[in-house]
């Protein structure tokens, strides 16, 4: 390690724990020469490696980047696509644009509500199933569409919502305790 | 498959033997299929009908005489998947993996009508396809493709054939607007960002396409990424920047992934980077993603954003152009406008200008969407009634429904109604119906929706996305929307109807950026055209198109909630 590497490692500071995870968002850290502008680059690794972002995590962003705490929280909750609290082993996300909320998106969502007592937001007391809410996919050709574990899926009925959301309830404990 | 290479290209002759060594290769196929690999194609599995075609190819000893490539978006995303035989002169629409059988025979023999799309309706022939114009038929992700259809032609013939204010005048010329909404003089923008004197300078290609129903610039990106890329470092070049960033949404994968490898391999063939083509210019380009805010799509919101802060709007001026990225001078502009730049360079200003209205030059894509028969990307020149676009190009409204409104410009938009619909598309026609062009999302809606519902769910669009830093937005669309659910409950009264107009005045004039100025339009709007609606609620507790309660019933909640 050269020492200029060695000077930039002690920057990005000690890991919140030994998790392999830390060391791609280090990397994309890096690559951004650690500069304050790369906050929300880096945040964007931390969620994709993490799936969310926790104290933890946003304290040793902003000790890498040598920012206050105070504005490495206040950009994370800034953007909706950040989220600080753990999601469910499976994410159900419900397009709410213009052109499937006129094709009935809201009338879905009540449907879910009903039935499964999930509101835009929760996570299933066990924790298999999150329900959230998209600005816009920007898939308004096939509406109403949603994103069903990032897989994009168009024309969405109730059916297929409650089939998609049935299988994995029906899946066993053992595979979600897995994960 | 064609094989990349990594030639690094140095003159306009070596692009034109590149071209034609490409051109050679796809000439030795006697035939190609195109499968459509946008979001909403693959949403409907189009990527299993490729793998499909691929391995029905093979297993028939055809590689050599039929390409299978994956294609781009081809318009009507309403019969995704979508499957082109260009050589053949066919458009087959849903097609199935099951069905690649059929579709490789049909190659030499008839034509599988089951799957057989009209390519020759109106929906594609009224069209005029500039910014589009390889509908689908190059591989997205193919730079070799890209050089084969004249890509990067423009950027070299800039570089080596004008001086940067020869350029911008080109850009004057053709009288290109702004697409992303607000239509300012694309010329005069990069003028004024030529003329500043700074050490460094920089482009911003904003992609963060936030208005709910529009998806124009999320396809151009997946479909386009080297001619948006080819655009921006014409611009760079022009008014003398070295370094660019695209600033997309999170919410576009594919487009990130597809602009991320366009970014490198356009890099290793020396048409982007440093010494561009073995000239002094350099140009690098970095992607820099949103995180879902809707604000960001303000130019010195999202300039906040690539700083990595919160994306609040300041007041202008300064203006971008003078002072905007790390105080630099820097020049912002939309997807679609930068697609355009290779266009107008390539043929010349005024063909372009040739094109449109006296005032509103060129074509604009649009997204139709919402309660029409053929929603999809559609690209015609601005003009085009509204009429032409939703009954010809559309095909109207489907299930025997009656159509209401249509609604363009996202959020800060207005609805228009069916006496308008004679009414050009054009910028200053859109904005004297109390509309606004936006980014050309067009959303379509039929006698089922209710306008004081739709008024109150971009309110709460608007309310949701404000980003607080001034009050009217933040507190005047909180206000808003509660008054238009009250009504919506047949809880408002005529007082407060009142009190709403003179709130989205106040809202409309004393806010600070496009976001607050343009949230009351589709109050303002659905008020101005469909007031009885307003009174049903309010007067008659009643709601006509059976949206807040059923057709007939009482809108407002019983007292007792058992």
């Amino acid at each position: 390690m050269t020492a200029r590497a060695a000077a930039k490692q002690k920057q990005i500071g000690k890991f919140p724990s030994d998790d392999k995870r830390w060391l791609i968002v280090a990397a994309v850290m890096r690559k951004y020469g650690s500069a304050q502008s790369a906050l929300i680059e880096t945040l964007h690794a931390v969620q994709s490696s993490f799936g969310y972002l926790d104290d933890s995590s946003l304290a040793f962003v902003a000790r890498s980047l040598r920012l206050p705490l105070s504005k490495v929280y206040g950009v994370a909750t800034f953007y909706s696509h950040f989220r600080l609290k753990p999601q469910g082993k499976h994410t159900c996300v419900v397009c709410m644009g213009t052109a499937c909320y006129i094709k009935g998106s809201a009338k879905l969502l009540q449907k879910v509500d009903r039935k499964y007592g999930l509101k835009v937001g929760d996570t299933s007391a066990d924790n298999k199933l999150s329900l959230l809410e998209a600005r816009c996919l920007g898939a308004c050709g096939i509406a109403p569409a949603g994103i069903f574990d990032g897989t994009v899926l168009g024309n969405l009925s109730d059916d297929l919502v409650e089939s998609k959301i049935d299988s994995w309830i029906a899946e066993p404990e053992s595979v979600s305790q897995a994960n | 498959m064609i094989n990349q290479t990594d030639q690094q290209i140095s003159s306009s002759d070596e692009l034109a033997a590149l071209a034609a060594e490409h051109q050679a290769k796809q000439a030795q196929y006697e035939n190609s299929i195109f499968v459509c690999m946008g979001t909403a194609c693959q949403s409907v599995q189009s990527g299993s009908v490729l793998q499909a075609l691929q391995a029905e190819v093979k297993s028939r000893a055809l590689e050599d005489k039929c390409r299978v490539s994956p294609g781009g978006c081809q318009g009507n995303c309403a019969s995704a998947p979508l499957v082109s035989l260009p050589q053949r002169d066919l458009l087959y629409q849903l097609a199935q993996p099951s069905d690649v059988s059929a579709i490789v025979d049909s190659l030499q023999g008839e034509p599988v009508t089951s799957l057989l799309c009209d390519n020759k309706s109106d929906f594609f022939v009224r069209q005029n396809r500039v910014v589009t114009n390889h509908r689908g038929l190059l591989n997205p992700e193919s730079i070799d493709d890209y050089i084969a259809a004249g890509g990067f032609v423009a950027l070299l013939k800039a570089l080596f054939e004008y001086s940067p204010e020869a350029v911008v005048e080109q850009v004057q010329k053709s009288g290109l607007r702004g697409r992303g909404g607000a239509g300012y003089p694309t010329g005069l923008k990069w003028s004024t960002v030529a003329k500043a004197r700074a050490d460094q300078k920089y482009v911003v290609c904003n992609a963060d396409e936030g208005d709910p129903g529009a998806f124009m610039n999320r396809s151009v990106l997946e479909d386009y990424p080297f001619r948006v890329l080819e655009g921006m470092a014409i611009a760079a070049y022009a008014v003398g920047a070295t370094k660019g960033y695209v600033y997309v949404r999170a919410e576009y994968p594919l487009a990130v992934e597809r602009v991320k490898k366009a970014i490198r391999s356009a890099e290793k063939h020396g048409l982007l980077g440093n010494k561009i083509a073995s000239s002094s210019f350099d140009f690098h380009v970095e992607i820099r993603l949103g995180a879902g805010a809707f604000v960001c799509g303000e130019e010195t919101a999202l300039i906040s954003s690539i700083e990595g802060g919160k994306g609040l709007p300041c007041p202008r001026p300064p203006y971008p152009a003078e002072s905007g990225l790390w105080g630099k001078p820097t020049l912002i502009n939309n997807v679609e406008t930068f697609a355009n730049i290779v266009p107008i360079v390539t043929n010349g200003a005024d063909w372009y200008a040739a094109i449109g209205t006296p005032k509103s030059k060129g074509t604009k894509t649009f997204a139709l969407s919402g309660r029409i028969k053929n929603t999809g990307l559609v690209e015609v020149p601005l003009g085009t009634t509204l009429r032409e676009m939703i009954f010809d190009i559309g095909g109207g409204v489907p299930d025997g429904h009656k159509f209401k409104a249509v609604q363009t410009g996202g959020p800060a938009g207005g609805c228009i109604p069916e006496e308008h619909l004679d009414a050009t598309i054009d910028y200053e026609s859109l904005l004297a119906l109390g509309s606004f062009m936006g980014s050309g999302g067009m959303i379509v809606m039929d006698d089922s929706s209710c306008m004081v519902d739709v008024a109150k769910f971009f309110m709460q669009f608007c309310a949701a996305e404000s980003c607080g830093k001034c009050i009217p937005c933040r507190v005047g669309t909180a206000h808003m929307h509660d008054m238009l659910d009250r009504i919506t409950q047949g809880e408002g009264t005529m007082d407060e109807l009142g009190q709403l107009e003179s709130l989205c005045d106040v809202v409309q004039f004393t806010s600070l950026c496009g976001l607050g100025q343009g949230a009351p339009n589709p109050v303002l709007s659905t008020l101005r055209f469909f007031k009885n609606e307003y009174l049903a609620h309010i007067v008659g507790h009643t709601c006509p198109a059976g949206v807040c309660a059923p057709v007939g019933q009482d809108i407002r909640r019983p007292k007792c909630a058992l």
